[in-house]
């Protein structure tokens, strides 16, 4: 039996790199941009953080880029057929870095440290009645009601497992070993030296046989993007995660010998671009305004000169990456007269509207200017104000702005990641991440709760569709792009990109041939 | 020979004249050239030079014609170059007259108060005041006036220092004309050769500096200028040399021209020192 086990793992092995013996040893060297504030994941979970520190930390699942669950300090799980019940059976063996063992008294203490520290955990977690752990392999999770969405709430950036031995009874904020993270993951943190790079080794011990197979990580920190190309293209640093160079350099790179690109590890976060547009006042607040921006952008052309092809124009508010999406909605090709005749509908008075871009570069600053253009042909004067990334997240907290660009990640559920921006309940001053545009159709929030709890997944998918369906009538924000970040990276860099967060818990099966 | 005269026998400063007269001739004719404005998305995007009817510069990122966006910079460079100048002349020049013209704690105060503004890196305090006020072209441009004017006030202060003790001021003294009549009729008219000559460079410098701002990302995002295709074609200057070449050449000329005004005239209005010069 034991021998049978072994042999179907190696077949999954070969298939899945091409049939060629999985090397050890080597150094990666990759960019993290901008500088991580923390490497602590349970504290600070911004996307440079999380894509060092998924090496060091894990949560209980992974997902593939289908978005289904796969194992990690989880071996089995189950659901009750009532979704009522979710049983963990975690591996045996697992140690900290320190080398203290992991057990199930962890995960339960990760429930309560994260309840207080991560806002996203604790959505999630509001449908939790009480957690368990029975012995020291097994956790049991009772909901209070059904949740459709929590299998997707398990990888590493929604529920790191952090150490108990470490942080209980201190001050988490405070504790000094914040500084030199302890995880139980593939890579163990070593060095981080400020404005250079973080250094990671390979964790010895790791309770997967043969895995990790690289033996140290360099995370490098370069602030410009035109000298992060150069430090590719000179050979400095093997991989450039997505966002790392301006899209224009994208295309020089991949023609270099030996480069490959990916646009896979994404799909968990799903990253979609779109305008708040202000609901409440001005001429954004008219819906035959809002329509006739979207009928006025030309996307398609954003999407091929901006983005050098990369990416998806959306439907509406849900990612086609996303599960219960659906394309049966009113479409918005690009159509300038019939922007004009809704301008025209409406009596627009050629009051010019405020445009502020996302301060991330140049790929958005063209964006805004594409954008103010194809608006201006329909005869919308729109100003390009400028901020940088403070200014941008307090004007747009503060509601103090007519149209912005954002993306915003989906995490593989509208409930998880959709429903937050067009709920009345998120209308909060003082976060750019909620209802900002200030969207309220009380129909569709209770569509949306109702959607949440369904246990069915047929009459999820019914209730998705049809809040799609109205959403996209109403246009409370201009959908823009379904954007993809090419990883681009040296070819003999294997099995970089597994999972659906790609970079960003994946080098744990990544190796490098010779 | 009278001024203009001895200004025209200055092939540097004709040739100055001759390439300023055009970018001002190509500014106000640019709403002419170009009536779809610089922003209009015309054809492909990195159309390359010459490869296109009509498109003699190519286009740039978005499929904009570069030659489109170089005119209307044109208006932005000068514009702020000469507002910018001006301004700075109004706040310098009074300043270092009164030092100049009173001397004593008059002179202490306002040269302080220069100081002040010297001893801090011209180009950091634009970039402050800009990130500040929020970059609209108001705003370079008052923030550009603001650094350039301390020069100025000084080299008015000793210019208004040594004409003072001429004698025909102590006659206008006796003549029984007041401090400000003295001052504004026979001090500072002959002072105005020199501030004339420094006034022509400090436009040169303005130039750069809204162009070392738009570079940054510190240029108004509502308006085109040269500092601005620069910037904006950082990143591409590998695969798309003509984004950046060609205002790079705008801004080369137009400084050289005005540079080379500012000889000519250096040298019409200080003939003794030209010719002690060049022996």
């Amino acid at each position: 039996m034991k021998l049978l086990k072994a042999t179907t793992f190696l077949v999954a092995a070969s298939m899945a790199t091409g049939a060629v013996a999985q090397q050890d040893g080597g150094r990666l060297d990759l960019i993290v941009q901008p500088e991580p504030p923390s490497l602590m994941l349970g504290l600070v979970q911004n996307a440079p953080t999380q894509m060092v520190a998924g090496q060091i930390y894990e949560g209980l699942l992974r997902y593939n880029t289908d978005l289904e669950p796969q194992p990690s300090l989880a071996k089995e799980w189950s659901i009750s057929e009532d979704g009522m019940t979710y049983t963990f059976i975690l591996n045996e063996g697992v140690t900290w870095h320190d080398g203290e063992p992991f057990s199930s008294e962890d995960v339960i203490f990760s429930t309560k440290f994260l309840q207080d520290n991560h806002a996203r955990f604790r959505g999630a977690f509001s449908h939790v009645e009480s957690v368990e752990a029975p012995d020291a392999n097994t956790i049991v999770i009772t909901m209070k009601e059904p949740y459709g969405p929590f299998i997707n709430a398990f990888e590493a950036g929604s529920m790191p497992i952090v150490p108990k031995h470490i942080y209980e009874g201190t001050d988490y904020a405070t504790n000094e070993m914040n500084a030199t993270p302890i995880g139980t993951g593939p890579y163990e943190f070593v060095e981080w030296e400020k404005g250079s790079y973080i250094h990671l080794t390979k964790n010895e011990d790791y309770y997967l046989d043969g895995l990790p197979h690289i033996d140290d990580l360099y995370y490098r920190v370069v602030p410009d993007a035109a000298s992060r190309a150069v430090a590719f293209e000179t050979g400095e640093v093997d991989v450039l995660p997505g966002g790392a160079v301006e899209n224009w350099d994208v295309a020089r790179l991949t023609e270099m010998d030996n480069v490959c690109s990916s646009s896979k590890g994404w799909e968990f976060f799903a990253p979609h671009a779109w305008m708040w547009l202000n609901n409440r006042e001005g001429p954004t607040a008219d819906k035959r305004f809002r329509q006739a921006v979207m009928f006025a952008m030309d996307r398609e052309f954003v999407k091929d000169v901006v983005w050098n092809g990369f990416g998806t124009v959306p439907t509406g508010p849900v990612s086609s990456k996303t599960n219960f999406y659906t394309d049966d909605v009113p479409q918005y090709p690009y159509d300038p007269e019939k922007a004009k005749e809704l301008l025209d509908e409406m009596g627009y008075d050629g009051t010019p509207v405020r445009l502020l871009p996302l301060p991330y570069g140049e790929t958005w600053q063209r964006w805004a200017e594409a954008v103010k253009q194809n608006l201006g042909e329909v005869g919308v004067e729109v100003e390009i104000d400028s901020a940088d990334v403070a200014g941008w997240n307090e004007k747009t907290a503060n509601w103090d702005y007519d149209m912005a660009f954002t993306y915003l990640y989906q995490y593989g559920d509208p409930a998880l990641g959709v429903a937050r921006n067009y709920v009345e309940s998120q209308i909060k001053k003082g976060s750019p991440w909620n209802n900002v545009e200030g969207y309220v159709n009380p129909e569709l929030d209770a569509l949306w709760e109702q959607a949440a709890v369904e246990p069915d997944n047929e009459k999820r998918q019914e209730l998705y569709t049809e809040i799609q369906q109205q959403i996209v009538e109403d246009v409370p924000v201009a959908w823009l792009l379904e954007i993809e970040f090419p990883t681009i990276y040296r070819c003999n860099v294997k099995n970089l990109i597994t999972t659906g967060i790609g970079l960003n818990d994946g080098l744990r099966d990544a190796w490098i041939e010779e | 020979m009278t001024l203009w005269k001895r200004f025209l026998t200055n092939r540097g400063a004709l040739l100055g004249l001759a390439i300023l007269i055009a970018v001002i001739a190509v500014a106000l004719l640019a709403p002419v050239l170009y009536p779809r404005g610089p922003w209009a998305m015309v054809q492909r995007p990195f159309l390359v030079p010459f490869s296109t009817d009509g498109l003699p510069l190519g286009t740039d990122t978005l499929g904009r014609d570069v030659l489109a966006g170089l005119v209307y910079g044109a208006r932005v460079s000068l514009l702020v170059g000469l507002v910018s100048t001006l301004m700075a002349l109004l706040i310098g020049v009074p300043l270092g007259a009164l030092a100049g013209f009173y001397g004593k704690w008059v002179d202490e105060g306002a040269m302080r108060f220069t100081e002040f503004f010297q001893t801090i890196p011209n180009f950091a305090l634009a970039i402050v005041l800009v990130a500040i006020l929020e970059p609209t072209l108001t705003s370079i441009t008052i923030a550009i006036a603001i650094v350039s004017w301390p020069p100025v006030a000084r080299l008015v202060r000793a210019e208004v220092m040594s004409v003072t003790k001429r004698e025909y001021v102590d006659a206008a003294r006796l003549a029984g004309l007041s401090n400000l009549s003295i001052l504004v009729r026979q001090v500072l008219p002959n002072t105005v050769s020199p501030i004339i000559v420094m006034a022509s460079l400090m436009v040169a410098t303005a130039i750069l500096l809204e162009s070392s701002l738009s570079f940054l990302g510190l240029g108004d995002p509502n308006i085109m200028s040269w500092g601005f295709q620069i910037g904006a074609a950082r990143t591409v200057i590998r695969s798309a040399w003509w984004l950046s070449f060609f205002p790079g050449v705008a801004i080369v000329l137009t400084v050289l021209a005005l540079n080379l005004i500012g000889e000519g005239l250096n040298d019409a209005l200080n003939p003794h020192l030209s010719r002690k010069g060049r022996s």
